[in-house]
């Protein structure tokens, strides 16, 4: 079982953590503006990265609170872990 | 060429009751069958490995089930010969390698009901149209409910399936029993069984065979399946795609089609076409061998598992697919944990049953839990992507209605619905939760 670094809580066990979907995905600005198609891809498309992707992790059974993760989609290795208000890290 | 069941009740398909061992007095009632017995000899030809050629009409990327089936319905329904099915890695060793096994249409909404009968209904006759045995064994599936909330969803998905021209039924817990004597039925365990709903046309095929028959057959018809040779760009004129790049060099093309499951998106992110589907890693695992004792299929979303016994005598199990996204065509350690409790709960008998092997496919899940089948805003582009943990059942009924909708240009009755733009106009078939369907 992975080890996830909890930006408040340090290293837990990945049972204690809910998946969240892609990270940096911001609500629209004016959402009345927007197009069906702008809605649409607003609500269901999200990137399907092969590899490094920022996405969004809970500690469900910890803090309980949501933070960012940057983690290889083919290796599912962690590179890091930041807080929401935080810009993505430079990982390799 | 026909498919001798493990759990028949014929008299004829048993093993033959020997003289010696009849005099030792050994056999009563139909004796167990051998593991095993029951699986053809392979044949000395399968399929040739050609050199790609400069062009072709039809270019179909990924040569799984779902590849190779809409090859075969092209030159079957529409004539359509000169077609290459490209495969990175080896023929239908994605996915098609990887799945349960399970065939069954119980699904909600009339939409779905539609294309995964049309499927059932060709895997019925499919051993004769390929010539070549698939071991398609009918043997029904169950899907439990465990809450009242299940039983009221289950029943109401009977009447749906009924009125689709579905075979499906809802067994109390007493019948259950008597389709699946090993399920655990008492009253005292964390979810019990209230019932369960039964599709007795629902069955198991061998995967490996289904790929092998599809492609012993287009290979017979003219279709070049290219294996080691992965797709890493598109030639383009405007609103058409002219040919695609690839490990063995540049081939042009009439039409392209995509099929390549959890890969989808990686190769529609090359052509600039957003999708919205995720792609997870999905596990399953099977026992050692063991003697039949597991007549049906179960499957429970609830506890999260499904269990059927292959034809050699392995349990072959499953659940839900990782929760985060992945390509690494493995998962995480405890969802195991997680569905082996499951299975113990449920099927007692199994306790001690020692697991073989695990092995993970990666899955391409949408935000409705139903496919994306049908055109795209390049013209002679088309997609068929988002079949989630149910893309094996479909095999034939989709290669069915993608080949219809590649040739005509225009999306085939039982595709329409599953079109792209469904999550701009609203249209979703919604079937998460809704089918008995694990997602």
């Amino acid at each position: 079982m992975q080890m996830i670094q909890c930006p408040w809580c340090g290293p837990r066990e990945e049972v204690e953590f809910h998946y969240g979907g892609q990270a940096h995905v911001p609500y629209p600005s004016e959402p009345a503006a927007l197009s069906d198609e702008e809605w649409a891809h607003y609500l269901f498309f999200r990137d399907n990265t092969r590899g490094l992707y920022a996405e969004r992790w809970s500690h469900s059974s910890g803090c309980r609170k949501w933070f960012n993760a940057v983690r290889d989609t083919v290796t599912y290795r962690f590179h890091a872990t930041y807080r929401p208000d935080e810009p993505r890290p430079v990982t390799a | 060429m026909t498919t001798v069941d493990a759990f028949s009740t014929d008299p004829d398909d048993a093993v033959p009751h020997t003289p010696a061992a009849a005099a030792e007095g050994r056999l009563h009632g139909t004796p167990p069958r051998t593991p095993g017995a029951d699986l053809p000899e392979h044949p000395d030809f399968l399929w040739k490995d050609p050199e790609p050629k400069k062009a072709y009409d039809v270019v179909i990327v990924g040569g799984g089930g779902h590849g190779l089936a809409t090859a075969h319905y092209l030159v079957k329904n529409h004539g359509i010969t000169n077609v290459a099915v490209l495969e990175k890695g080896w023929l239908a060793g994605g996915n098609m390698a990887r799945n349960t096994t399970l065939i069954r249409s119980n699904y909600l909404w009339d939409e779905s009901a539609a294309i995964y009968e049309h499927s059932l209904k060709l895997w019925e006759g499919l051993e004769e149209d390929l010539g070549y045995p698939i071991l398609f064994s009918q043997r029904g599936v169950l899907n439990l409910a465990h809450t009242l909330q299940d039983v009221r969803d289950s029943v109401r998905r009977v009447e749906a399936n009924v009125l689709n021209g579905v075979d499906a039924e809802w067994l109390e817990p007493d019948e259950v029993r008597k389709v699946c004597p090993i399920v655990n039925t008492s009253s005292d365990i964390r979810y019990p069984v209230l019932g369960a709903t039964y599709q007795p046309r629902a069955g198991i095929a061998k995967h490996d065979y289904v790929g092998w028959g599809f492609a012993r057959r287009i290979d017979e018809a003219g279709v070049d399946i290219i294996q080691g040779c992965e797709v890493t760009g598109f030639l383009r004129d405007g609103n058409r795609v002219t040919g695609v790049r690839t490990t063995r060099g540049d081939i042009a093309c009439g039409k392209v089609a995509l099929a390549a499951a959890g890969s989808t998106s990686v190769l529609t992110d090359m052509l600039g076409l957003r999708v919205p589907i995720q792609s997870h890693p999905l596990q399953a695992l099977v026992s050692e061998l063991l003697e039949p004792v597991h007549p049906t299929i179960v499957m429970s979303n609830a506890v999260h598992v499904y269990v059927s016994q292959a034809h050699k005598g392995e349990l072959v199990m499953g659940a839900g697919v990782d929760a985060y996204n992945g390509y690494g065509q493995r998962g995480a350690f405890h969802v195991i944990e997680r569905q082996m409790a499951a299975a113990v709960e449920l099927f007692p008998v199994f306790a001690r049953a020692h697991l073989l092997r695990t092995w993970g496919g990666i899955v391409d899940t949408t935000p409705d839990a139903s496919p994306i089948v049908g055109r795209t805003p390049y013209d002679n582009v088309f997609l068929n992507c988002g079949w989630g943990t149910g893309g094996f059942k479909a095999t034939p009924g989709v290669g069915w209605v993608f080949a219809d909708t590649i040739a005509n240009d225009e999306p085939h009755p039982y595709a329409a619905p599953f079109s792209l733009d469904r999550f701009v106009t609203g249209r979703l078939v919604d079937e998460h939760g809704a089918a008995a369907v694990a997602h």
